[in-house]
């Protein structure tokens, strides 16, 4: 195989799955103190709307970024204050959450659907990126795709490394008991879901920012979606969304080169893999499960905590 | 400071007022929304477009009756599986399905008058939705797959089968290359009830299912086993219901009604299969289904209302040139209203004084 064009489908990988790596990797974290949010779709696409906006008024990369994640995590407060405060169902609201983000962003981003920006491209680290092989390999990404590993090993480290982790899992597994021994279980649940929403914000934004220079109505197009079935893929373990988000990313580009090498299947039969994966993976996932409960599984997923006292 | 305190009844009360309590905040909402977002225009004139328009003008109320029948139907079937915990995500999916199965019928029997023919779409439309909720069933009895997830992604799917389907053996042939099926006979389109516009017997249809299916909550054993199933698994467990049941017949139900809701849009308004059959309808009767609390009998009135935001919303489009998005904004924030209103049911809320 051609040595360029192997560096660009690994390139192409990375850009198709770190959008999924950001969105779920937050997910996880929500899930891991017992919330289900469903508005992931939604969030990505508010992040996706405000990063392009930003971007094409001041063209301030980090300002982007940055506003796409206030962007997500305005929308995940009104998660948060429905379902902590006014104990609303989880499923309920993630729905409406995602409708509510999809009109939203739609109405609002309706006067930009003619413009392009600046992508954001790839820095090659100094030196480093010169090494040959190596090099283009695995210092010539671009700077997002770095943050989204980060931010996976950042989580690992969070829940499984600091005290605040630990009661965080505690709560997800048991929110009466963590409450009885003193715990703030909305507290700490309104800000995983702030996170959340802020790691959706830049996953949506990672869309219109770095793969495309457009914005678009619904250009998630279920990725928010995708993140959730990732979340179960990896049994709630950070490091395996890795490996489930660039197993998407690979089946993303399979489709796109096998649309462009002329195989002949219509395209719409190529563009349904990514979808039909997920249903395959979770499927395969509890085959090798089989007649083992999935112990990660937090055991509060979606319930409703008020405490009387 | 301001405490919730559980009920120890519902407060029957509030059980009217938080609907309208939320169809008020609403309202108050989009209001200040247009105000920010619509500067030269008079935000007035855009709500009386909205949500008088089509209940004044018998063209649009009849349009809005159009919309409404597919949106009773789905969101029935969805009210029954919500009950019972079960989360049939995709009934888009299912509703794209039945709609494709229904039509391959009719335009396999593109020459023929029958009178069997509409029923036997019909049929092969509830069983294609049917099928497409069934893998879902299967996988979650089979496997432990969660239904919402596999109903999402099928969801794509089917929308991209669609589009296959209309570039392929569904195509008209003599359609110059046009995605579109052809123009189904006379005797495969819905009967029109009201002369002179597109409304159906789907309306009659729905209203029939709703109250079918209130009777059999009511009064069958399947009723009493998925509410228990849902508000109290455990005690379903314990009375012996068989929960594999459970979920087939609640996936099996919402399917086949969004299939047959796919099939009266194809050979009801639209007249044939074209790539604009997915309208939102299966997510929407998601709202539906929580403004009716579940209840098959208030699908009807949900129905009517979201039906009013669609209408309302195209209307908008087309003198404001607003987006139509408008509806989705104002669907998303009712619900979000309607949920948030209900804690008020189940519990009181108190302020009281916090010592300094």
């Amino acid at each position: 195989m051609n040595e360029s064009l192997f560096i660009n489908i690994i390139i192409g990988i990375s850009i198709a799955s770190v959008p999924l790596m950001f969105a779920a990797i937050g997910e996880l974290l929500v899930e891991r103190s017992g919330v289900l949010n469903l508005g992931v779709e939604g969030m990505m696409i508010v992040g996706a709307l405000l990063g392009f906006v930003v971007m094409s008024h001041t063209q301030n990369p980090y300002l982007a970024v940055l506003a796409a994640m206030a962007g997500g995590m305005a929308i995940a407060s009104i998660f948060a204050f429905l379902t902590q405060f006014l104990l609303t169902n989880q499923v309920a609201t993630g729905l409406a959450l995602t409708l509510f983000g999809l009109g939203f962003a739609a109405f609002a981003g309706r006067g930009y659907t003619e413009e392009t920006i600046q992508l954001i491209t790839a820095v090659p680290i100094p030196y480093l990126s010169d090494i040959p092989y190596l090099g283009p390999l695995l210092f010539s990404f671009n700077p997002l795709v770095y943050l989204a590993f980060f931010m996976v090993y950042l989580v690992w480290w969070f829940l499984f490394r600091t005290k605040q982790g630990l009661i965080l899992r505690a709560i997800g597994d048991n929110h009466d008991a963590a409450h009885a021994i003193g715990h703030n279980v909305v507290r700490y649940r309104v800000m995983a879901i702030l996170f959340g929403g802020a790691m959706a914000g830049i996953g949506g934004a990672f869309l219109s920012l770095v793969q495309v220079p457009i914005w678009g109505e619904g250009m998630t197009a279920g990725r928010g979606w995708i993140a959730l079935g990732l979340v179960v893929f990896a049994s709630w373990q950070p490091f395996r969304i890795i490996f489930g988000a660039i197993l998407f990313g690979g089946i993303t580009i399979l489709q796109i080169h096998a649309q462009g090498l002329n195989i002949n299947v219509s395209a719409q039969y190529l563009s349904m893999l990514p979808y039909l994966a997920t249903i395959v993976i979770l499927v395969s996932l509890r085959m090798r499960l089989k007649n083992k409960t999935n112990r990660t599984v937090p055991n509060c997923l979606g319930r409703i905590f008020h405490s009387t006292t | 400071m301001i405490k919730l305190i559980p009920r120890v009844e519902n407060s029957t009360v509030m059980v009217l007022l938080s609907p309208l309590l939320a169809l008020t905040l609403t309202a108050l909402s989009a209001y200040l929304i247009f105000v920010f977002v619509l500067v030269d225009i008079p935000v007035s004139s855009v709500f009386f477009t909205l949500f008088v328009e089509p209940l004044i003008d018998s063209y649009y109320f009849s349009e809005l009756l159009v919309k409404a029948a597919p949106l009773m139907i789905i969101g029935l079937g969805l009210s029954i599986g919500f009950r019972a915990g079960i989360w049939n995500i995709g009934a888009e999916g299912q509703y794209v399905m039945g709609g494709i199965a229904g039509s391959a019928v009719g335009l396999y029997f593109y020459n023929v008058e029958a009178l069997w023919l509409l029923p036997l779409m019909t049929i092969a439309g509830i069983l294609g939705g049917m099928f497409y909720a069934g893998i879902a069933a299967f996988l979650r009895i089979k496997y432990q797959v969660n239904e919402i997830l596999v109903t999402l992604m099928l969801t794509y799917v089917a929308v991209l089968f669609l589009s296959a389907m209309l570039q392929g053996p569904l195509r008209n042939p003599s359609g110059f290359n046009f995605p579109e099926s052809r123009i189904f006979h006379d005797s495969a389109m819905l009967p029109i009830i009201w002369e002179g516009t597109r409304l159906h017997i789907g309306l009659i249809v729905a209203i029939i299912l709703s109250f079918v299916a209130w009777f059999g909550i009511k009064k069958h054993m399947f009723g009493m086993q998925i509410k228990i199933s849902g508000s109290a698994p455990r005690a379903a467990k314990f009375a012996g219901f068989d929960d594999n049941k459970t979920v087939w017949y609640s996936l099996l139900i919402s399917g086949g009604l969004a299939g047959l809701a796919g099939l009266f849009e194809a050979a009801g308004p639209a007249g044939q299969l074209t790539p604009g059959l997915p309208q939102f309808y299966g997510f929407t009767a998601i709202i539906v289904a929580f403004l009716a609390r579940l209840h098959p009998v208030g699908v009807l009135f949900s129905a009517l209302l979201i039906a009013l935001s669609y209408v309302g919303g195209e209307n908008v489009q087309i003198e404001y040139n607003l987006p139509s998005s408008i509806t989705q904004i104002f669907q998303g924030m009712l619900l979000f209203y309607f949920l948030a209103c209900d804690i008020l049911i189940k519990y009181k809320v108190v302020s009281f004084k916090t010592k300094n």
